[in-house]
C-alpha cells in the first residue's frame, strides 16, 4: 500500500485513537465505580470518532481497523499497553490526553487538513485531560496504597513516552516545543500529586519508541486479535 | 453519510424565489427532527443543522455538524432528516457531515435552552472565549485549601433553581453531559457541560 504523508499522518493519529479507545473499552462493566464506567467509556467514545475521522481521511475507516495486520500500524507503543490496575490506565491518560491536547491545540490552530477534526477534538480531549489529572491527584495524594501503585505506573509507561514526539510525517509542528510542554505539564501534576517525575529514560530502550514504524509490543496483538476477531470472522455481516 | 472536513464552498447559483422557499420550507421541516437522544429538543434548538441546499429537482443537500465527534446519535439524525425530506417529495436527500466550524454549546438556541432545564437537565452555560474549557484542579482528600471562591455563574439546579451544586461524576449517560447534585433539594441531575 502507498501511503501519502498526508494520510500516513492520518494514520498514526488515527490510530493512537482507535487503540487507546480500544483499550479504554476494555473497563466496561469493570471499571471500579459505576461512574468511571460511564467516564471511561464515554472518553473511548469520543476517541472512536477522532479515529473514525482520522481513519477516513487516510482510506476506508472499516478495512483499516480490522483488516490490517500488527506491523501495518502506526499507534504508539503507550496506547497500546494493557490497562493493568486503574492507576496504570489512569497514568496513560494522563500521558497521553496531555500530549493530544498540545498537539490538537497546535493542529487546530493551523490551516491544514488536521485543522477542522483538532479544532472539535481538543475540546473533547480538555475533558479527559481534566479527568486524568483529577484522579492522578486523588490516587497520588491518597492512601499509601493508591500512591504506591500511582508511583509503579507513573513508572512503568515513563519509557513509552519519548515516542510521542518522534516527528510525524505530514504533521507539522514544532516537536522540541511541544515536548517542553509536555514535560512542565505533566511534571507540575505529579508533583502536587506528591509523586516524583520519574527518572527512567524516556527512550532509548529498543523496545520502547518503534510504534510510528510498525513495531509493536507483545500485547498488542492480542489486543488486536480480539479487537479484529468479530469483523474478520464474518466478512461484511451488518445488523 | 458522507463526513467532510469542511464546509461547502458557496457557489451561490441565482435562485429563483421559489427556489429559496423551498430550502426555506426543508430546513424548517429538517430542523423540526427531534434530537434522538434528547427528544425535547429539535436539530434547530441544538444548534447543528449548518444548511439545507436545493440541488435540482426532487434533490436535496442537507449540513450537519456532530456535537461530539464520536457521537452516535448523528448517524439516527441523518435517517431521520432523510425521512422526513423524502416525505415531503424530495426524492434525493444527501445528508453530509461537515466538522468545521467546530460546534458549540453556545449554538444551543435560548428556546433549546430552556425546554432542557424543564426536562431536568442543566442547559450549558454561555462560554465568554472559544476553545479549550479551563481545567481547574480541585482539592484533593489530603491536601487542605483554601474554599474555593463561588463561581460567577454557577451550575443552577434544575428542579429548584439552588446554585448550591457539586459535581459528581464529569461524565454522564451520554459524552455531552456531566453528572451533578443539588446540595438544596438533594436531587441528582444531569447537566449539559460546555464545549
Amino acid at each position: 500500500m502507498t501511503v501519502t504523508a498526508g494520510s500516513a499522518a492520518a494514520l498514526a493519529l488515527g490510530d493512537d485513537a482507535l487503540v487507546l479507545s480500544h483499550r479504554l473499552g476494555e473497563w466496561a462493566g469493570k471499571a471500579p465505580v459505576l461512574e468511571e464506567d460511564v467516564a471511561l467509556a464515554n472518553i473511548a467514545l469520543d476517541l472512536l470518532g477522532q479515529a473514525r475521522v482520522l481513519l477516513s481521511m487516510a482510506g476506508d475507516e472499516d478495512e483499516l481497523a480490522y483488516l490490517r495486520e500488527e506491523r501495518a500500524f502506526r499507534n504508539l507503543q503507550l496506547v497500546e499497553q494493557p490497562n493493568g490496575d486503574f492507576a496504570h490506565t489512569i497514568a496513560r491518560q494522563l500521558y497521553f490526553s496531555t500530549y493530544q491536547r498540545l498537539l490538537y491545540a497546535e493542529l487546530a490552530a493551523g490551516d491544514g487538513e488536521f485543522a477542522p477534526l483538532a479544532a472539535k477534538a481538543v475540546k473533547e480531549v480538555a475533558y479527559h485531560q481534566d479527568h486524568a489529572e483529577h484522579w492522578t491527584l486523588r490516587l497520588g495524594d491518597g492512601t499509601a496504597e493508591s500512591h504506591e501503585r500511582m508511583r509503579r505506573a507513573c513508572e512503568a509507561l515513563w519509557r513509552y513516552t519519548g515516542e510521542m514526539f518522534q516527528p510525524v510525517e505530514g504533521v507539522d509542528v514544532d516537536w522540541p516545543a511541544l515536548q517542553g510542554r509536555w514535560l512542565a505539564s505533566v511534571s507540575a501534576v505529579l508533583r502536587r500529586a506528591t509523586l516524583d517525575t520519574p527518572e527512567v529514560p524516556r527512550s532509548g530502550a529498543w523496545s520502547a519508541g518503534a510504534g510510528r514504524q510498525g513495531l509493536h509490543t507483545e500485547p498488542f496483538g492480542r489486543m488486536l486479535a480480539e479487537m479484529q476477531h468479530l469483523h474478520r470472522s464474518h466478512p461484511g455481516a451488518s445488523w | 453519510m458522507v463526513t467532510r472536513t469542511t464546509p461547502f464552498e458557496e457557489d451561490t447559483p441565482l435562485l429563483d424565489e421559489e427556489t429559496t422557499a423551498l430550502e426555506e420550507e426543508l430546513r424548517r421541516l429538517a430542523g423540526s427532527v427531534p434530537d434522538p437522544e434528547l427528544p425535547v429538543l429539535t436539530l434547530q434548538e441544538l444548534g447543528v443543522l449548518r444548511a439545507v441546499h436545493v440541488r435540482g429537482a426532487g434533490s436535496v443537500e442537507v449540513e450537519l455538524t456532530p456535537t461530539y465527534t464520536g457521537c452516535p446519535a448523528i448517524e439516527a439524525m441523518s435517517s431521520d432528516i432523510e425521512r422526513v425530506l423524502h416525505e415531503h417529495g424530495m426524492a434525493e436527500v444527501t445528508v453530509q457531515t461537515v466538522l468545521s466550524p467546530a460546534w458549540t454549546t453556545d449554538d444551543i438556541s435560548e428556546e433549546g435552552r430552556r425546554k432542557l432545564r424543564e426536562f431536568g437537565i442543566a442547559p450549558p452555560r454561555a462560554q465568554r472565549t472559544a476553545g479549550p474549557v479551563p481545567v481547574p484542579l480541585g482539592p484533593t482528600r489530603t491536601t487542605t485549601q483554601a474554599p474555593e471562591e463561588p463561581e460567577a455563574d454557577p451550575v443552577r439546579c434544575p428542579h429548584c433553581g439552588s446554585a448550591d451544586t457539586e459535581l459528581l461524576s464529569r461524565f454522564s449517560s451520554t459524552a455531552c453531559k456531566a453528572l451533578r447534585r443539588c446540595l438544596s433539594c438533594r436531587e441528582p441531575f444531569d447537566h449539559f457541560k460546555e464545549l
